[in-house]
């Protein structure tokens, strides 16, 4: 899902030159991926992660591992950084539930785990379903020693993800970044 | 269905495989696994796991996507398996030729008061295996099956799994390393090298 509204702007921190559309988000993230040498990209799909998946199966460099659920993902950074490799787990909100338990590890063994989580639940949400989770995703990962970023801009969302990829290979822990449904759009119903 | 009793015995079964070993990693999963490959063949490349249950086939994976010149062996009980049964489609789907996951099946929880676990009540794990896309996979009841598979874990073109049946006969623990940045650590320094502390 899109942002409802495009606009051109001239100003792009850190992943760019010259004027580009907010709704280039999933670029820029695949740019961050790519500068920062990350290998092995988890996913349970999720729409506002459709065209960063895209780009991450049709890049070479990078493997693209389709999970069950998402608590696969976090086992899977602590071997891959066993192994020297750089991992990257996206998710959407509804999956952080799945990883609380396995996240233990992750703070145990000190092991970087970027989360990249679309939220849902939370912007013109139709599902109520969805909502219980979206509300607890923040407090159940911090619960579990992750470090939190929320973006809420699309043009934000680059930067906050280099950043907290920095954060978490550097100091070896788990850090989420929340991009805000606003910035995806909620999904049509009806 | 007849149920047929585990005959082997995990610490000799172990032992076996890990003489095998060379330059194999190893992930131990949580509880009697850890024991036994502490026992058999104690390496700073051994990662013992004592918590992230339903995890260490993951684990496996990932450090087998990372290391695709090395073999990776993940040695775990039925149990700990069992709660992480969809990561074998996902291994499947991986298809890492490097990757033999292994599953001492005592058939019980070992840690919390012996309860049998499904593969007592009529779950096959190796079944599960093969229909996730396993190159091989198969039940292991005699010392002359393991004899035959152990080639296989080492070498055979993977993924590759074995449930191998053994009692539930205790045998004496051998705590390995508990601390988890110690076992990251010491894995990584003795995989890496200096590139580890970076």
């Amino acid at each position: 899902m899109r942002a409802a509204e495009t606009k051109r702007n001239n100003r792009s921190p850190g992943t760019g030159h010259g004027s580009r559309s907010s709704a280039d988000w999933p670029e820029d993230i695949h740019r961050v991926l790519r500068a920062q040498q990350v290998r092995q990209v988890t996913y349970v799909p999720d729409s506002g992660h459709a065209r960063l998946i895209e780009l991450v199966r049709a890049d070479r460099d990078m493997r693209a591992i389709p999970l069950t659920t998402e608590e696969e993902g976090v086992a899977l950074s602590v071997g891959a950084w066993l192994g020297g490799e750089k991992s990257v787990l996206l998710m959407q909100s509804s999956g952080s539930g799945n990883c609380i338990n396995m996240l233990g590890m992750v703070q145990e063994c000190r092991v970087p785990l970027p989360m990249l989580i679309t939220m849902r639940g939370e912007w013109g949400e139709f599902n109520p379903w969805q909502v219980h989770m979206s509300l607890a995703t923040a407090p159940a990962l911090a619960a579990m020693g992750v470090v939190l970023r929320t973006v809420d801009s699309a043009d934000d969302i680059g930067e906050t993800v280099d950043a907290a990829l920095r954060l978490a290979y550097n100091t070896c822990r788990g850090v989420a970044v929340l991009i805000a449904q606003r910035v995806i759009g909620a999904k049509q119903f009806k | 269905m007849k149920h047929r009793k585990p005959v082997l015995d995990r610490r000799k079964a172990v032992a076996d495989i890990l003489k095998e070993r060379r330059n194999a990693l190893v992930v131990a999963g949580l509880g009697a696994p850890c024991w036994d490959i502490a026992a058999a063949d104690e390496s700073p490349l051994n990662f013992y796991t004592w918590g992230g249950m339903g995890g260490a086939a993951m684990i496996g994976l990932g450090l087998a996507l990372a290391q695709p010149r090395r073999r990776v062996l993940v040695i775990t009980g039925d149990g700990e398996m069992l709660m992480g049964l969809g990561s074998l489609a996902t291994i499947g789907v991986q298809q890492p030729r490097n990757l033999a996951v292994i599953v001492l099946d005592n058939e019980r929880y070992g840690e919390t008061g012996m309860q049998l676990t499904h593969t007592r009540l009529g779950v096959e794990l190796a079944g599960v295996a093969k229909a996730s896309g396993f190159r091989a996979a198969g039940t292991i009841y005699s010392a002359a099956q393991l004899k035959t598979w152990i080639p296989r874990l080492h070498r055979q073109l993977g993924p590759v799994f074995a449930a191998i049946k053994v009692t539930a006969q205790p045998a004496p623990m051998v705590l390995p390393v508990r601390d988890g940045a110690t076992l990251k650590t010491r894995f990584r320094e003795a995989l890496l090298g200096a590139k580890a502390l970076e």
